[in-house]
């Protein structure tokens, strides 16, 4: 077979769609001009930027005013964790996220647990759900800010973050409760309605849907208190300093437009490779689990361990045939520890190494899924035929190696 | 990330397998950083006759241990003991810095295997040599300071 080059690491980020490269263009060298400035290059700026918030907001359902572009997800949800967090330290200072969610949440939460907040990390079944239960336990009359992840970037699970947010508000018994959500993963894919999710804050990133890097957004909902963090001009509403990203701010709108008027179709075809390949591995290749939800899961993301073998190993083989994934072993990343989100659902950390994702996206075709299928059972056999853990099952069955 | 000759060594590995009447045999393994490698020798007039190896890890785990058995096979006891992971990771043209620490053990394996052959280790020990952590976790903990990867969606 030919040597191809399949991409299948949409959670990681994706392609710049060219409409929404086109879009971006003009205001890189034609309509460069500071929003802030009063003549014609400034204002064509100024317009095209509050065109994109009119946009952005039409799919959040919420008011322009409520949408402000950041560098990225991450910023997002930094600020609105730490933006939260200060102005309502006066209230109570315990915050409550979940052990799985992504660094930006989870390293701002120790960052806020050094500077006087307290941190419930709430644990996960198997599946890497939150258990409602446990997050209603969890309030106290201190707690100010619940942050909980919408998707999973690992095993894809889908929080219920509705029901979360709602029993959250429920439950409150003095300040009222801030909720956020990191949507990173659900935005080609999920609803976004911020009233149905019922979240006072939700943190988005560009290149996961096809927009550009450097570019996020984070919705606030009016009336939210919030301490900006990042001091300056009064840009954003006074609530995110900087001159405007104008190609930026209008890529990251073309890219959400397209997603949300491709989101079903878009889930149906990502989905039907995605069950395609997973079935695949499964049935074709012995020692392999699923990783995460079976049902209540991203369309697009298959996170499979392979017994016996290192992740990155595989990773590597796979790229040597033009197969581009990632996995949740710490070798890739190149430090010690494997995937906390996995070690979070009850796997050991030799399975946390042994796990691969596959994020599938719209461009990938059934003739992909076939050709991982057909490279990828002998890459794990290569790589068990040299395994010392394959060879302690076969004398003892275990793990005496 | 690897060099041309570490990609070479993953991807052809010399001295695969295990010898089953091995003189000496070593493992190193780690629950944490996820390799494992297992070094078999056979002695002959105090030299290293014969040597394979068994790895359960990442690229350089891997080519590390495969070159560590071309270094040594033919040389004596002590010239063995001479080759230092680091003097592996060079012969293979440097690994990654993040690497250097968490997969580069292949040296200590052979060196473990020579403990074994000299009778300064547990020789030909049923018991289980890797260590405990490699079981199941709760997983229920906090977070840990350790959580250093860094963010990849």
């Amino acid at each position: 077979m030919e040597r191809k080059t399949v991409y299948m690491d949409h959670a990681a980020t994706t392609p710049v769609h060219p409409s929404v490269l086109e879009a971006m263009l003009p205001y890189f060298s034609r309509s460069y001009g500071n929003p802030s400035g009063i003549y014609g290059i400034g204002q064509e700026a100024r317009k095209a930027a509050d065109e994109a918030r009119a946009t952005v907001s039409s799919i959040l359902g919420c008011r322009p005013s409520e949408v402000i572009f950041t560098s990225g997800g991450t910023e997002s949800d930094n600020a609105a964790l730490k933006g939260a967090a200060f102005a309502l330290k006066e209230e109570g200072n315990h915050i409550i996220t979940s052990t799985i969610e992504h660094h930006a949440v989870l390293n701002t939460c120790q960052y806020l647990e050094k500077v006087g907040f307290e941190v419930t990390y709430l644990s996960v079944d198997q599946f890497g759900m939150v258990n409602i239960e446990d997050l209603e336990k969890a309030i106290t009359d201190k707690t100010v800010l619940i942050s909980i992840m919408l998707a999973n970037n690992e095993i894809g699970t889908i929080e219920p973050v509705s029901e979360f947010a709602k029993s959250a508000k429920a439950n409150a018994e003095h300040s009222r409760i801030l909720f956020h959500t990191d949507a990173v993963q659900g935005a080609s894919v999920l609803d976004l309605d911020v009233d149905k999710l019922g979240v006072d804050m939700l943190s988005l990133s560009a290149h996961k849907f096809h927009g550009p890097k450097g570019m996020g957004v984070l919705y606030l909902r009016e009336g939210t208190r919030f301490i900006p963090q990042q001091t300056g001009g009064a840009q954003e509403g006074n609530r995110r300093a900087g001159t405007e990203n104008v190609a930026g701010i209008v890529g990251t709108a073309a890219a959400l437009r397209l997603a949300a008027e491709n989101r079903e179709a878009s889930s149906r075809h990502c989905q039907r490779l995605r069950d395609r390949l997973i079935e695949g591995i499964l049935t074709r290749i012995e020692d392999t689990y699923l990783n995460g939800h079976p049902t209540l899961r991203l369309p697009n993301n298959a996170n499979i361990s392979f017994r016996y073998v290192e992740g990155e190993a595989i990773l590597l083989n796979l790229d040597l045939q033009g197969v581009s994934a990632s996995s949740g072993s710490a070798c890739t990343a190149g430090t010690e520890e494997p995937s906390h989100v996995l070690l979070a659902t009850g796997i050991s950390p030799e399975m946390a190494h042994s796990s691969l994702r596959f994020s599938v996206g719209p461009a990938n075709t059934d003739d992909e899924i076939e050709y991982v299928l057909s490279v990828l059972p002998g890459i794990v056999e290569r790589l068990r035929a040299m395994s010392p853990l394959v060879a302690a099952r076969e004398r003892n069955g275990g793990n005496d190696v | 990330m690897y060099s041309d000759l570490v990609l070479e060594h993953f991807s052809n590995p010399r001295n695969v397998g295990s010898i089953p009447d091995a003189d000496g045999v070593g493992l190193i393994g780690s629950s944490i950083c996820g390799d494992m490698i297992k070094i078999f020798i056979k002695v002959k007039d105090n030299r290293i006759g014969d040597i394979r190896f068994q790895t359960f890890g990442c690229g350089a785990a891997i080519a590390t241990s495969s070159m560590i058995t071309e270094m040594v096979k033919g040389k004596t006891m002590e010239e063995a003991r001479g080759v230092t992971n680091e003097a592996v990771a060079e012969a293979l043209g440097g690994l990654p810095p993040g690497k250097m620490h968490c997969s580069n053990l292949a040296a200590d394996a052979m060196n473990k295997a020579l403990d074994d052959y000299e009778g300064k280790g547990p020789r030909k020990s049923r018991k289980p040599l890797i260590d405990k952590g490699f079981g199941v976790r709760g997983g229920r903990e906090m977070p840990s300071e350790e959580m250093k990867r860094p963010p990849e969606r």
